[in-house]
């Protein structure tokens, strides 16, 4: 056997499977300009789309005169909401729940929202046209403040006068969305009015956007004489596109095809069924050409898909050596002017009841309250699942402002409070079951590796050389153990307009031994071509180069719920393993066959079947893939294909630890990070070379966040950071270089094991960075202040605590 | 409004083409010589999505009329490589997981390109504020440095070699 050993490891090395750092296979098209992105597409005769949009926050609109547009050479239409009313296209349903505009219909409601469309012959002429449509608007008061909408008379939402109740339960005030409560109420209070320690904060986590590169657009083409409807967009769900398209326009799904080409980064801001999609398909039935919209960057800062701007109060007890006994939090959620949350329908602040940690807390509350504003609809889940990135920052933050009140070492504070080991699967005071878990193993580890106490040391150190005047830089020693909920969902109770959020993958094998998979999802970066193989070459023993994967085709792909919230490799990469064991249950009969043994005496051994005992008697799944195309097999269907639908039985709960290192000056507020250490528990590990990838880009992104980033508005609603030159994305040059580390603990109930890495940067980056900047301001007294921590905000903090002599 | 007469170079190729004066030389590139490689991501110079190589410099092509590009000579991501003979920079992109999502990859290895040859041996820190033009969201960076500073021991070590 001993022969055989260097001869099995090529043959393992060969399939480029599981925990295989395989260079990606989209990268040739990238890397030479042939990608094949939305403004890539050209179509015959194709049309361009352009939006008017309303300049106010909050206004009636009076007239809409489209003449002179009309009259300018190369204008085909301009489409009002009076034009998509008799299709009953002039609103929409939203993700939420609730219904949004399409077109302004009789009132604006944010600076930014679309009041008419206008289709041309090119896309200069349609901006020219938007100059011409001439809209006369009456301002009527805005209101960009929740707490100040919950006490005005001025009613947002005409719409929903005299409606208490909405998709989540009563309403409270007429510009009040909902109340979602979790959790023990009583006891909580109880608990927290009687504890021997209690800290209470409240904290805002500002809106922002997840602004990928790329825009959104569309190209809808309605082929009238097939009756045929192709949608292209950059959709990060197109089954479900599909099928709202189909509800919406009364077209039959089979008629529908939705596909989604190379998508320039999501990051949650492509999930969401957007006004321009809409138009976009009734200009096209309309004109019955394709017609393509392409927001510009302006457009999209202001108008799809916000993040964030979450108002969080919180107070946690504990006992006065630390353990924590109690967590209260009750949220004000601006939702903008409709409430178009991409959330799981029965889940309205998402998994913000995640909010408990990776800490052992006994009880606990949640209340959010949704709230209308003058600003724009989204709440998308940046680069996190569902709301966890606010639940993450909450429970982080609170556990430092408690260590304050302890007068403890948060380190050692987060330590006595983990979740231990033995305790998986773990259930929440807040309703979720944890899977897996070993955090205190992770914790060790990355205290050690950035020498935690001669980190202290130094900076005990650096503040008394502070304060003898012989240093203006004070550090920041920022920690953060996050525990994700991601994989969304099993389907008892995780929908999306009522579709259940399972997954799906259908794979054929090809005669000669190759093979070619299809699913659900649909990558916007993350290399699913690359990974999703390596899953199935350790699965079926078909070396990963010969494996195409294909996503985004709804005509082609089985029906699945896209990629979001880290669920594809939850979801469909369980789905994709499944696939691969049912090609293998087929593989392992005909291998018996041709074999002439049993069944049950043949095993599976890396690309091939063995007869048990004797090694030398195999057939490879080349062999078998020929066999199964070539020769009749009594009891046994011609052809190897198998399609898999995961419904996953839990989430999945990737954690880490993460540790960042950051030197303030007090007189400019300009940060400096020294070092960043991030440890990352995915549970299985497919590909580490991208897992890297992708903490450095969350990591990148919590950066953003944290030191700058911001939807900002004034008073009279007008968007303050509309383009890039105000919304803040890190260069190269304000960017760390980062350490990455890792331990693996298995999902027990995932069939390899993955728990998906995509946010967890971003949702243990964000208190990581935070923390660093409040550690440093620790001994003069800093409790708490509010993100982003820009250059302006730090100084200011400073001053505040009289630092500035 | 009028239209004037634009002669262009683009990756050696000659064009003689009709663009209106306001018309951006982005989408000259993109529509009238369906050179999709650079791509728009913010339309006002600060994402560099739109790089391209023009008469020896990087410029944003999303805010450069065509007009003003007569008689240019202008390199895109198309022009640096072949799908058998890939530039260095293209190499290293693959190598070391210089991309993710593939939409900045364009301009950055245009501006890599040019960047290498105004500096053929860079630091780290060079490369980073040489590259802080190029905006990308999924990398981080990391990875993009890594590659553009091993594509440059690459090319030293071939010119070295050449010696």
């Amino acid at each position: 056997m001993n022969d055989m050993t260097p001869e099995r490891e090529d043959r393992v090395a060969n399939l480029k499977g599981m925990g295989c750092a395989r260079k990606r296979v989209e990268d040739a098209r990238f890397t030479q300009g042939k990608g094949n992105y939305i403004d890539d597409l050209k179509l015959p005769g194709m049309l361009h789309g352009d939006f008017v949009r309303s300049p106010y926050a909050h206004a009636r609109v009076l007239s809409i005169d489209t003449e002179a547009a009309l009259a300018l050479p190369g204008v085909i239409a301009v489409l009002t909401a009076k034009d998509l009313e008799p299709l009953n296209l002039h609103w929409m349903p939203t993700l939420a729940g609730d219904k949004q505009m399409v077109l302004a219909d009789g009132k604006v409601l944010f600076q930014g929202q679309e009041v008419a469309f206008v289709v041309a012959t090119d896309r200069y002429v349609a901006a020219d046209a938007v100059e011409l449509v001439e809209v006369e608007y009456e301002d009527l008061p805005v209101i960009v403040d929740p707490f100040e909408s919950l006490k005005s008379d001025i009613v947002l939402r005409e719409d929903l006068a005299g409606q208490t109740s909405g998709a989540h339960g009563p309403r409270k005030h007429h510009n009040h969305i909902f109340t979602w409560e979790v959790g023990d109420k009583d006891t909580t209070e109880a608990v927290i009015d009687d504890a021997e320690v209690v800290a209470e904060e409240s904290m805002y986590y500002h809106r922002t956007h997840p602004c990928p590169l790329e825009p959104c657009g569309a190209v809808a083409s309605m082929d009238k004489v097939n009756g045929k409807l192709t949608i292209h967009g950059t959709f990060q769900a197109p089954h479900v596109v599909r099928t709202v398209a189909s509800l919406l326009s009364g077209i039959e799904e089979h008629n529908i095809r939705v596909i989604s080409p190379d998508i320039g980064g999501g990051f949650g801001n492509k999930v969401g069924v957007y006004p321009g999609y809409v138009c976009s398909i009734v200009a096209s039935i309309v004109t019955g050409k394709p017609v393509k919209w392409i927001e510009d960057r302006m457009e999209n800062l202001m108008s799809t898909a916000f993040a964030r701007d979450y108002w969080m109060k919180g107070r946690i007890s504990a006992t006065k050596d630390g353990k924590i006994t109690g967590l209260h939090c009750h949220v004000t959620a601006d939702h903008g002017a409709f409430d178009a949350c991409a959330d799981p329908t029965k889940f309205p602040a998402g998994f913000m009841n995640i909010c408990t940690g990776s800490y052992d807390i006994p009880t606990a509350y949640l209340a959010v309250d949704g709230v209308y504003t003058n600003k724009a609809p989204g709440g998308v889940s940046y680069r996190c699942s569902f709301r966890v990135t606010e639940a993450v920052y909450f429970i982080e933050r609170m556990i430092e402002v408690l260590a304050i009140e302890l007068n403890m070492d948060a380190a050692e504070l987060r330590r006595i409070n983990f979740i231990r080991k033995d305790q998986f699967p773990y259930q929440s005071a807040l309703g979720w079951e944890y899977d897996s878990g070993d955090y205190h193993t992770a914790w060790d580890k990355a205290l050690k590796a950035v020498d935690y106490e001669g980190l202290r040391r130094e900076q005990a150190d650096r503040v008394a050389a502070f304060r003898r005047g012989e240093t203006r830089t004070l550090m920041g020693i920022g920690l953060s153990f996050f525990t994700e909920i991601v994989g969304a969902g099993p389907v008892k109770n995780c929908d999306i307009l009522g579709m259940g959020m399972f997954d799906s993958c259908e794979v054929r094998i090809h005669p000669t031994g190759s093979a070619i998979a299809r699913l659900g999802t649909i990558s916007q970066g993350q290399g699913h071509a690359t990974t999703f193989a390596q899953i199935l070459a350790t699965e079926i023993g078909i070396p990963a180069d010969s494996i195409t994967i294909e996503e985004g085709d709804t005509d082609t792909a089985p029906y699945g719920l896209g990629t979001y919230g880290s669920r594809s490799t939850p979801v469909a990469g369980a789905a994709t393993a499944m696939a691969g064991r049912k090609i293998r249950a087929k593989a392992q009969m005909i291998a018996a066959y041709l074999l002439e043994v049993h069944d049950d005496d043949v095993e599976f051994d890396v690309d091939r079947f063995v007869v048990k005992g004797a090694p030398e008697r195999f057939k490879t799944m080349a062999d078998i893939a020929y066999a199964a195309y070539n020769q009749a097999i009594p009891g046994v269907e011609p052809g190897l294909e198998a399609v898999s639908y995961y419904d996953p039985p839990n989430m999945t709960y990737p954690f880490g630890a993460y540790v960042c290192i950051m030197d303030i000056d007090v007189d400019t507020g300009v940060t400096d990070i020294r070092r960043f250490y991030a440890l990352d528990d995915c549970g299985t590990r497919i590909n580490p070379m991208v897992i890297e990838g992708q903490i450095h880009g969350g990591l990148t992104e919590a950066l953003a966040v944290v030191l700058g980033q911001e939807i900002a508005y004034d008073d009279m609603g007008n968007v303050k950071t509309g383009t890039l030159m105000d919304f803040f994305l890190p260069t190269a040059w304000e960017v760390p270089t980062y350490e990455t580390d890792h331990t693996v603990t298995p999902s027990p109930h995932h069939p390899i094991g993955a728990k998906g890495v995509g946010e967890s940067p971003h949702v243990g980056g964000v208190p990581c960075f935070s923390n660093a900047v409040h550690d440093a301001f620790r001994p003069f007294g800093l409790r708490h202040s509010n993100m982003p921590h820009d250059h302006w905000r730090i100084w200011k903090t400073a001053n505040g605590l009289g630092l500035h002599g | 409004m009028g239209k004037q007469i634009v002669k262009l170079t683009v990756n050696g190729e000659e064009h003689e083409l009709l663009a209106e004066p306001r018309e951006l030389l982005i989408h000259v590139l993109r529509e009238k010589l369906n050179i999709t490689g650079p791509h728009v991501g913010c339309e006002t110079s600060h994402c560099g999505a739109c790089t391209v190589d023009m008469n020896g410099r990087s410029v944003k092509s999303c805010t450069v009329f065509a007009a003003q590009a007569d008689g240019a000579e202008i390199t895109t991501v198309e022009g640096l490589g072949t799908p058998d003979n890939l530039h260095v920079l293209q190499e290293m992109f693959k190598e070391h997981h210089g991309l993710q999502c593939g939409f900045c990859t364009p301009g950055m290895i245009t501006r890599a390109h040019r960047l290498l040859q105004e500096n053929p041996n860079p630091t780290e820190e060079e490369v980073r504020f040489g590259m802080a033009g190029n905006i990308c969201r999924c990398t981080g960076y990391q990875n993009i440095v890594k590659s553009i500073l091993a594509a440059a021991a690459e090319l030293n070590a071939a010119r070295e070699a050449a010696q």
